[in-house]
């Protein structure tokens, strides 16, 4: 059998989504099960006075209606905070704010009705009458801190935390001897998750055995189930079952615990009746995490020839209305720790201000504060070769950490593994024809055209790691993950992940891994994923971690597969055990030298499980795991190479090349890899020109729907180039680095970069995002 | 969708469907839906019964005699994709074609497009460029010129239902375009202009020119279809008569992606665009 990993594998999984046959949460129907609906704040800050539900109560087919203090009364708790910085000020969250609280953003939960079906819920979300005080809404990441009116009292200031980072004096001192100083004040916009299928959830309450199942669309289900346990909804972990099936994409915004997970499984029980909520689409924009949202001023210190002598900065980051389960890490480890890029600073210094503010709470969304920090270097790196007069690509390859100097560490905490950064441009150079680029753009200007080339080197920390300083950040949970490999008697295999697949292809990846670590064929393994009662704790997916933490759990667990199959071989071959080969392409066990007289996995697992003719001491059966908690990060690295042109009449932005280089390390699908890079680069490109969550001074959402709120859509990309370069991660058995986000993380700044070079003949030096036509016209024009 | 409660009625004939409507009050025609379900989704709209006009006998296409005849149901994929649209009046099949995604064209009608007066639709820019002519059930015709009032608010009087769109047919010598610089999101025309423009002996004859989606309803560049008339459509005078267009650009709407002043600039933009391709499809 010719070894799987490294072919592009078409995903097993697809014929199902493809054909309609995906198992969502909302397909989800239960005898007897009742409709829940949420009443939603329609103001951003308010007093709730008073709530009158009686009429929605007298409506025929609303089983009942719940408010926060029925909730409270009923043992539910505070929604915790999963990432605890240093002095955090975590503000209470209730599932529904009790009468008396307030309500912080549009869309905050007020009361709860259960019904006999989702129409007559909603018709009862009409019917109960709330009675708000308004008070002023605190918006703007910046503004926040000088707001006289608190979002919460308890959070003075409303600055939650502050978390400064590096040697403020040391990069005073560098930027005081600098030649040049380059500043940057720069917003990075709120964005909008808006994965395929909204959040939802059903719950089955047990009354005989006492047992509570919940389905919930979660990125991450042990995560949830613990937390559900301990902090909110008081159900012991052994008595609480949650399963979150085929998710319909997540990119962040499924990670966190929501207020609908404690309020469906509470009215289940209260009713004795199983519960469904789906989110409808307008709900999603109002209550689903949103991501980004940074104000922030930076300086980068430079020497005449090119060299960065030192980078500081000062960023204040938006936490919405309330902490998010893992809002504190994203403008922290996961933004201030990258702040290097791929150059050698010798000193650089961030200070962050997260504030609390009217709106929906941000949390981490696809590159989670990575794209945030490669945003804001490699726009000052082009700011820099503009002040110097040199060329983007010599002045980055002046900077680049060499091969040589790895493992690297930068003054901002992070030791990076590997990389070839000058590799790589040269790749990217090639890839993209970047000197015709810039001959195509030379051209079309002398023709009066607008064009512009954007290049832009980006590096991520993949894979969070390892558990014991993600705890020392703040962190409540590790960042293991886990693997139960079980061997059936026929010689099939069932791998249990603590992975959770929500459109990354995982049921494919995982199962060419087992296929070349077992020799057995891809579709004698079944991966099974987001199931309490069926998986082991597990840590699920984000931060592009599923394969380089939950793949090496795989591949630990499948080689003490391997040596429970070859005490088996060898007692039955009558051999040593250090005289047998596994043949790991065909799965047989032989003596060395004598392949003609094997043992097959059949051979091996039958043998396991009749236990008729084992080694003494050997346990019968086949199951292995493995809890693999890495050593490291990895650090995927990238340069990505954009050509736009604008019209001139309309401001409009016209993306006419893209071309993406990535170094992912070893690739298990390319084909999985491709569509990782693909979508991440149009989810990227959707902030850079199209996506923007805003609010208005009162905190109205002004994006909540696919009206205002602009997707991205295929005709708004060329054909996507990419390719890569490899090198494998040194710190795990795959040699594997995320391939999740890198994608998103540079498309972003390579395309503003593209736009502001265009621009740079008008002297125009930074526009904030989204580039809309409207903003470049009035640039361009200078209205 | 979870749409308040409403009854639902199928008319059979365009009078049983008046007699429904005026037997029901706060009833609301359902023909594509494309802008009422949308908007019963957001409970913005919450009719008490929706009277399904989907069975008339509205939707046919033929040309005769110089003149286009639209049945009023006739769905934006059929007007884009038929033969006669394209051949009697090429503009009105090349708008329909970019009206919302294929399967909005597959469900919306011309007639629910122009009762529903979107401001930043294309039908109601497009009919009244070509200079069409909008009948209804009781009998009543209406100048596409005079049809749109004001925000979502046309002519049309109440329980009257629109049956039929009729409008001149043009050919040889004749170019038609449709210009629309699209919202990202939505997908509706931040500002679109549509041109009739007949060139004879290199001389513009007729001119005719609508933009829409800047202001609550489209308007005619009265001035820069003067100015051109009479003139040799040069790049010149086509970029000269687009100048103009902004004096017939008064309240423009505005909104977070597009300001007023920018919606009034892109009307110019737009009508610069689309008389150029008028006039290249008139040789």
């Amino acid at each position: 059998m010719a070894k799987l990993v490294g072919q592009p594998i078409k995903r097993v999984e697809d014929p199902r989504f493809i054909q309609g046959r995906g198992g969502y949460v909302t397909n989800i129907t239960l005898p007897g099960m009742a409709s829940v609906a949420i009443k939603r704040s329609p103001v951003a800050h308010a007093r709730i006075v008073s709530i009158d539900a009686s009429k929605a109560e007298a409506l025929n087919g609303v089983i009942a209606v719940f408010t926060g203090k029925d909730l409270i009364d009923g043992g539910t708790g505070k929604l915790p905070c999963g990432w605890n910085v240093p002095n955090i000020k975590v503000p209470d969250r209730w599932a529904i704010q009790p009468v008396g609280d307030k309500v912080r953003h549009v869309g905050d939960a007020v009361a709860a009705v259960v019904a006999e079906s989702p129409y007559i819920a909603q018709d009862a979300l009409d019917l109960i009458e709330v009675q708000y005080e308004e008070l002023p809404a605190v918006i703007g990441a910046k503004s926040a801190a000088s707001n006289k009116t608190l979002v919460h009292d308890s959070v003075a200031d409303n600055i939650t935390y502050t978390w400064p980072l590096g040697d403020h004096a040391a990069v005073e001192q560098a930027l005081a001897e600098s030649d040049t100083v380059v500043t940057l004040d720069l917003t990075n916009q709120r964005l909008i998750p808006n994965a395929m299928e909204t959040r939802a959830a059903v719950a089955q309450w047990n009354r005989y055995t006492e047992e509570m199942t919940l389905w919930t669309t979660s990125q991450n289900p042990h995560p949830i189930r613990l937390l559900l346990s301990a902090f909110t909804l008081g159900i012991p972990e052994n008595k609480l079952r949650v399963i979150s099936p085929d998710v319909g994409g997540g990119f962040g915004s499924k990670i966190f615990h929501y207020p609908e997970e404690i309020i469906v499984p509470w009215i289940a029980r209260k009713i004795d009746r199983p519960c469904k909520w789906v989110a409808t689409r307008s709900e999603a924009s109002v209550t689903d995490s949103q991501g980004r949202d940074h104000v922030s001023t930076a300086k980068l210190g430079l020497k005449n020839d090119g060299t960065i002598t030192g980078l500081f900065v000062e960023t204040h980051a938006d936490m919405g209305a309330y902490i998010s389960t893992f809002a504190p890490l994203i403008p922290t480890a996961f933004y201030v720790c990258l702040l290097s890029g791929l150059y050698k600073i010798p000193s650089i210094y961030c200070n962050v201000v997260a504030t609390m503010t009217n709106t929906v709470p941000v949390d981490a969304y696809r590159g989670a504060g990575r794209p945030e920090a490669a945003y804001l270097v490699e726009r000052l790196m082009d700011l820099a070769c503009r002040k110097l007069k040199m060329d983007p690509i010599a002045f980055r390859r002046h900077n680049f950490i060499k091969p040589s100097e790895f493992p690297y560490q930068t003054p901002v905490a992070m030791m990076y593994d590997s990389g070839n950064y000058d590799g790589l441009f040269d790749k990217a150079i090639a890839s993209s024809g970047y000197h015709e680029l810039i001959a195509k753009r030379d051209q079309a200007r002398k023709e009066g055209k607008i064009a512009g080339v954007g290049i832009a080197g980006c590096i991520e920390a993949s894979g969070p790691a390892p558990s014991k300083v993600a705890g020392a950040l703040g962190s409540a949970v590790g960042f293991w993950e886990s693997a139960v490999i079980r061997m059936h008697p026929t010689g099939k295999a069932t791998l249990f992940t603590g992975a959770h697949s929500h459109g990354q292809g995982h049921e494919t990846a995982f199962a060419q891994i087992i296929s070349d670590e077992l020799g057995i064929p891809m579709a004698d393994v079944e991966v099974v994923h987001g199931d309490t009662g069926k998986v082991p704790f597990g840590m699920g997916t984000y931060g592009s971690r599923s394969l380089s933490v939950g793949g090496s759990a795989i591949v630990k667990a499948a080689e003490k597969v391997r040596t429970k199959m070859i005490k088996i071989a060898a007692h039955q071959l009558e051999a040593a055990v250090e005289d047998i080969v596994f043949d790991q392409s065909t799965g047989k066990a032989y003596v060395k030298g004598s392949p003609a007289k094997s043992k097959g996995t059949f051979d091996m697992t039958f043998a396991a499980y009749t236990a008729h003719n084992l080694p003494d001491g050997l346990e019968p059966g086949l199951e292995e795991n493995s809890f693999y908690d890495p050593a490291n990060f990895t650090f995927p690295n990238s340069c990505h190479i954009a050509y736009v042109e604008i019209d001139s009449g309309t401001g409009r932005v016209d993306l006419q090349q893209y071309c993406a280089v990535d170094d992912v390390g070893n690739v298990v699908n390319p084909m999985i890899v491709e569509g990782q890079i693909t979508g991440g680069i149009a989810q990227g490109i959707g902030q850079a020109l199209y996506e923007y969550g805003a609010y208005d001074s009162d905190g109205q959402p002004q994006s909540a729907t696919f009206m205002d709120y602009a997707m991205p859509r295929a005709d708004c990309f060329p054909m996507i180039h990419t390719d890569r370069t490899v090198t494998p991660s040194p710190h795990n058995p795959l040699g594997v680095k995320g391939a999740g986000e890198m994608g998103t993380i540079a498309a972003t700044v390579t395309a503003a970069n593209a736009v502001m070079d265009a621009l740079a003949p008008m002297n125009i030096s930074h526009l904030d995002m989204p580039l809309t036509p409207e903003k470049i016209w009035s640039a361009i024009n200078k209205k | 969708m979870y749409p308040a409660p409403f009854e639902y009625y199928r008319a059979e004939t365009a009078q049983e469907a008046t007699e429904l409507l005026s037997k029901h009050v706060g009833a609301k025609i359902l023909a594509g839906g494309h802008s009422l379900v949308p908007a019963m989704k957001y409970r913005v709209a919450a009719p008490s019964a929706l009277v399904d006009i989907g069975r008339l006998n509205l939707n046919y296409i033929t040309a005769a005699e110089g003149v286009l005849k639209i049945g009023a149901l006739s769905t934006h994929a059929t007007v884009a994709s038929s033969d006669v649209v394209k051949h009697n009046c090429a503009i009105i099949a090349q708008g329909a074609a970019g009206i919302g995604d294929q399967m909005v064209r597959n469900r919306g009608t011309i007639g629910g497009s122009l009762a529903h007066s979107d401001p930043q639709a294309d039908y109601p820019t497009l009919v009244t460029c070509v200079g069409a002519t909008i009948k209804t059930s009781s009998g009543k015709s209406y100048n596409a010129d005079t049809f749109f009032k004001d925000m979502l608010t046309t002519a049309l009087e109440e329980n009257d239902i629109i049956t039929e769109i009729t409008m001149p047919v043009y050919g040889s010598g004749t170019g038609g375009f449709y210009y629309k610089i699209p919202h990202p999101a939505s997908g509706y025309a931040v500002a679109g202009a549509a041109a009739l423009v007949t060139v004879e002996a290199g001389i513009c004859k007729r001119v005719s020119l609508v933009v829409g989606g800047a202001t609550v309803n489209p308007v005619r560049a009265v001035e820069a279809e003067a100015y051109l008339v009479g003139k040799a459509p040069t790049s010149e005078n086509i970029k000269a008569a687009a100048a103009m267009v902004a004096q017939v650009i008064k309240n423009p709407m505005g909104d977070g992606y597009a300001s007023g002043a920018y919606r009034t600039h892109l009307a110019g933009v737009a009508s610069e665009r689309t008389l150029v391709e008028a006039v290249h499809r008139a040789a």
